[in-house]
C-alpha cells in the first residue's frame, strides 16, 4: 500500500497527493508518469508525475476531478493509501541527457494548460537546477483553477499567465499569449507544451509558422502503461507509436492530433454511465 | 518411491476395453452468457475409473513428453487406488502449478499425445487427472512446504508468470530466499491477464496456486516494473540478489500495419483480454470499461484468439474468427477450437484482413477480407495461405480483436548493459536459462517467444538448478 503523506486542495476540483513511494522516487525523471489504482475494483489510471524527493521517498501528484475514477482518488484523503502506485513509466524527458553546460546555454518555453502546469513542474525545475534560462506560460480557465503560480514563479525566469475569462493575467489563450511572445521577437531553443490535447494540437499550430522546436507530452488510454496493451497507439511521423513506452513525448509536429483526440473518446459513452453510477453510490 | 506395476497381458486388454471417461461440462447455451468455468472436471469416482485406464508402462512416453517430468503413471496409481494425498505429492515434486497446467496445458500434443492407449482409442485423460488431484488437494488443505534450511542467498525473479512461479518455488524448496517482482497489481502474469475466468478461475485456482508458492517462503513485489522502477543491475548491486532470472513473458502485442487500424474499436488481444479478465470489466462492481458493440471480428487462431472470441461472446456480441489458413492449421487447442464452435462463434477459415473500414467518425464498420489458399509449406511446415486474386469482400462489425501473438517487451532487455537479445527481441539464453550476462538467468516466453505456459515452467524449473550452481560455484 501506498500511502498519502500529504494531501493538499489546490482549487475545487484540482488535488495534490504527496505519496510514499521509495522505489519510485529513488528512480522517477521528470517527464515520465506513474499508474494508480485508488481501490482494489479500480481502473489504473495513468498520471503525470508532478514532483519527487529521493530523500523522502515520496512522489506528488496532481489529479483533477473528471470522472468517476479521478473523484475517487480526489476522495482519498491524508493517511488514506493508494492500493496501486506504479512506475516511473515512460521515457524522461529528452534534455535530461543533455549536462549542465549544455543546458546552461539553452532557453526553453512551456506552455502549460491547467492540470498541464502540474508535470510542467518537474522539468522547468530541473532545467532551473541545472542552470538552463525557462519561461513559462500558464493558461488556466480563470483565477480559481490556477495551480502552482507560487512556486512556478520561483524557478522560472519569465512567467507570462492567462485566463480564459480576463479574471488574471491576461484575458486569452495560451496561444495567443506564445504569437505574442514570438511576435515580440523572443527566441527559444525548445518549447514544451503539456495540456489538453485540443491545447497542444493549437499550440502545435501556432508554432509552427515560427519554426519553434516543440515536444508534447500525450495523456492517451492507457491499461498497463508498460507497452502490453496499446490501448495508447499514437500516429507520430505516420508510424504507430505506444505512448506509454515509446512517449508520452513526441515531436508536435508528427502527431496525428484528431486520430489522438478520437481515439481519447473510445471509452466515453461507458464512462458516463460509470460516473454516473459513481454517484448514487455517494448520494 | 519407485513404482513398478505388473500388468499381465489379459489385464492390460480388460483395461483397453474401458472408454474414456467424459468429463462434465456446463451446457455451451447456457456458458456462452457466463464466465463461470466451462469444466467442471472428474469427481472422485470417475477419476478412479479413469485412472483404471492407466496401463502403467514400464517405459512410459509421456513423462518424456511432459516439459516438466511429472510422473504421470506414478501418480495415476495413486488415484487409482484412492490415495489422492499421495498422487498430489508426486504431482509436487515436478510441478508448483498442477490445478493451472491441468487446465490449460495441451496435452493432446504432449502428455496424452503419446499415450500407448492413444493409438487404438482414446488416451489417458492426464490432464483432468492432474486437475482433479490438484483441485482435490486445494479443496481439503493439502499443501506441500516441504523445504531445506535457509542458505541465505538472496535471488531476484522477474514475473510473476508461469516461469517465474516455477523457477522461484524451486529456488524456495532449496533454502533460497527469493523474491519475485511484478509490474502489474495481480501476481499470475498470463494467468491473471490472458487467460479468461472460464477457462482459469482466478479466485480458485490462480490465486491458491501462487498463495501455494508465497506458502514457500517466496517474497512478491508488485507494482515494480524492471527497468523503470529498478534495473537489473541495481537488484544485484544494491539490494544484494546473487541471481537473477527473467521471466517477463511476451506481453508486446503486434498489429497487421493494414489502413484503419487506429480506428476506434480495434483493440489488441491484449488489451481486450487485460481488460476483462486483470481488470474484471465483464463485473458491473468493477470500474475499467470494455467496448464490444453487437459483433467483433477476432483475428487470429490461438489460443490467445479464442480466448478473446469467446470473451467477446460472453459480453453479448455476435463473433466471427478471421484465419487465414485451415482448420487444420489452428494452432489453438483442440478443446478450445471445439468449445468455441459448440458456443456458436463462426469460423471464417482461409481468410486474411486487408483493412479496417470505418465511418466518418472513426469507428470501426467492418473488415476488408481476402480469401486465401494454401501454397507451399514454409520453415515452420505448415503450408502457406497465398491471397487469391480479386477476391476481396467485406465483414461488418464493430469491433477488430488483433491476435496476431506476441513478442518479449524490450524494456528489460534495453536497460540491462550486456544482455544479448536476438532478431525478434528475445533474451538469448541456453536450455538451462544461461545468458549472456553472469548471474542473468531468463526462461519462458521472454527467451522463447509465445508459447505455452507448461514450457515456460519448465524453463523456470531448469533455471532454477543452473542458478542453484551457480551460486554454489561462486
Amino acid at each position: 500500500m501506498y500511502k498519502i503523506i500529504k494531501k493538499a486542495d489546490l482549487t475545487p476540483i484540482t488535488t495534490l497527493m504527496e505519496v510514499d513511494a521509495p522505489r519510485m522516487a529513488h528512480s522517477a525523471q521528470p517527464g515520465q508518469f506513474l499508474i494508480v489504482r485508488a481501490h482494489d475494483k479500480g481502473e489504473r489510471i495513468p498520471l503525470t508525475i508532478c514532483d519527487f524527493d529521493r530523500e523522502k521517498g515520496s512522489v506528488t501528484i496532481v489529479t483533477q476531478v473528471v470522472g468517476a475514477s479521478s473523484r475517487q482518488i480526489c476522495h482519498l484523503n491524508e493517511g488514506d493509501s493508494f492500493t496501486d502506485f506504479a512506475g516511473p513509466l515512460g521515457q524522461p524527458s529528452e534534455f535530461i541527457h543533455k549536462n549542465s553546460k549544455e543546458l546552461s546555454e539553452m532557453k526553453f518555453l512551456f506552455i502549460a494548460g491547467g492540470l498541464g502546469t502540474a508535470p510542467v513542474y518537474p522539468q522547468v525545475k530541473f532545467l532551473h537546477s541545472m542552470g538552463a534560462k525557462v519561461d513559462v506560460i500558464i493558461g488556466a480557465k480563470n483565477k480559481d483553477l490556477l495551480i502552482f503560480e507560487n512556486e512556478m514563479r520561483s524557478i522560472c525566469d519569465n512567467l507570462y499567465i492567462c485566463t480564459d475569462d480576463g479574471s488574471y493575467g491576461k484575458k486569452g489563450l495560451v496561444t495567443e499569449m506564445l504569437k505574442e511572445l514570438m511576435d515580440s521577437g523572443k527566441t527559444y531553443d525548445q518549447a514544451v507544451a503539456i495540456g489538453p490535447m485540443i491545447m497542444m494540437k493549437f499550440v502545435t499550430l501556432t508554432a509552427k509558422p515560427y519554426n519553434l522546436p516543440l515536444i508534447v507530452s500525450l495523456n492517451t488510454l492507457m491499461v498497463d502503461g508498460t507497452g502490453m496493451c496499446g490501448a495508447c497507439r499514437v500516429s507520430v511521423g505516420g508510424k504507430t507509436k505506444f505512448a506509454c513506452v515509446d512517449g508520452p513525448e513526441f515531436d508536435a509536429y508528427q502527431v496525428d492530433f484528431d486520430e489522438a483526440m478520437r481515439r481519447q473518446m473510445m471509452y466515453k459513452n461507458i464512462e458516463v454511465e460509470a460516473d454516473h453510477k459513481c454517484k448514487i453510490g455517494l448520494h | 518411491m519407485k513404482l513398478t506395476i505388473n500388468v499381465k497381458s489379459d489385464y492390460t486388454d480388460m483395461r483397453n476395453k474401458i472408454p474414456r471417461v467424459p468429463v462434465r461440462e456446463q451446457d455451451p447455451a447456457v456458458r456462452a452468457k457466463n464466465f463461470e468455468e466451462v469444466c467442471y472436471g472428474y469427481n472422485a469416482e470417475e477419476a478412479q475409473m479413469e485412472a483404471s485406464r492407466c496401463l502403467g508402462c514400464k517405459k512410459p512416453s509421456c513423462i518424456a513428453q511432459c516439459p516438466v517430468s511429472i510422473q504421470i503413471p506414478q501418480f495415476i496409481y495413486a488415484v487409482e487406488q484412492g490415495n489422492f494425498t499421495e498422487a498430489a505429492a508426486i504431482i509436487a515434486k515436478d510441478s508448483s502449478l498442477p490445478a493451472v497446467c491441468g487446465r490449460v496445458c495441451p496435452q493432446e500434443s504432449q502428455c496424452e499425445g503419446s499415450c500407448i492407449l492413444g493409438v487404438k482409442g482414446e488416451p489417458v485423460a492426464i490432464g483432468k487427472l492432474e486437475r482433479f488431484v490438484a483441485d482435490w488437494a486445494r479443496e481439503n488443505g493439502v499443501r506441500f512446504s516441504d523445504k531445506k534450511e535457509a542458505n541465505g542467498h538472496k535471488v531476484a525473479i522477474i514475473g510473476s508468470g508461469p516461469a517465474g512461479l516455477a523457477c522461484a518455488a524451486d529456488l524456495a524448496k532449496n533454502g533460497y530466499d527469493v523474491t519475485i517482482f511484478e509490474a502489474l497489481h495481480e501476481p499470475g502474469g498470463v494467468l491473471q491477464y490472458g487467460i479468461p475466468e472460464f477457462r482459469l478461475p482466478k479466485e480458485l485456482v490462480v490465486r491458491t496456486e501462487v498463495e501455494n508458492v508465497r506458502s514457500l517462503g517466496v517474497k512478491i513485489e508488485t507494482n515494480v516494473v524492471v527497468g523503470r522502477t529498478v534495473t537489473v543491475d541495481s537488484l544485484i548491486e544494491d539490494e544484494g540478489f546473487s541471481a537473477v532470472f527473467i521471466g517477463s513473458g511476451a506481453g508486446l502485442p503486434k498489429f497487421m500495419g493494414i489502413p484503419g487500424e487506429n480506428l476506434n474499436g480495434v483493440v489488441s488481444a491484449n488489451e481486450f483480454l487485460t481488460r476483462n479478465n486483470l481488470m474484471r470489466a465483464y463485473d458491473p462492481d468493477y470500474d475499467t470499461p470494455i467496448y464490444v458493440g453487437k459483433r467483433v471480428a477476432v483475428v487470429g487462431g490461438g489460443n490467445v484468439a479464442m480466448d478473446a472470441a469467446r470473451t467477446a461472446l460472453r459480453l453479448g456480441a455476435e463473433v466471427t474468427i478471421v484465419y487465414r489458413r485451415t482448420e487444420k492449421e489452428l494452432p489453438a487447442r483442440v478443446e478450445e477450437v471445439h468449445h468455441a464452435k459448440q458456443e456458436g462463434i463462426d469460423f471464417k477459415m482461409l481468410t486474411n484482413p486487408v483493412e479496417v473500414l470505418g465511418n466518418e467518425k472513426g469507428w470501426v464498420t467492418g473488415l476488408k477480407c481476402i480469401k486465401m489458399e494454401l501454397g507451399e509449406p514454409d520453415e515452420s511446415g505448415r503450408r502457406s495461405p497465398v491471397p487469391v486474386p480479386d477476391s476481396e469482400f467485406d465483414i461488418e462489425t464493430d469491433v477488430v480483436v488483433m491476435s496476431l501473438g506476441t513478442s518479449p517487451n524490450p524494456l528489460i532487455a534495453s536497460t540491462t548493459p550486456g544482455l544479448e537479445t536476438n532478431r525478434w527481441k528475445c533474451v538469448v539464453a541456453d536450455d538451462n536459462g544461461v545468458t549472456s550476462k553472469a548471474g542473468v538467468f531468463a526462461g519462458g516466453d521472454v527467451v522463447t517467444g509465445a508459447a505455452t505456459v507448461i514450457l515456460a515452467m519448465g524453463a523456470g524449473r531448469k533455471a532454477a538448478e543452473a542458478i542453484d550452481s551457480y551460486i554454489k560455484s561462486k
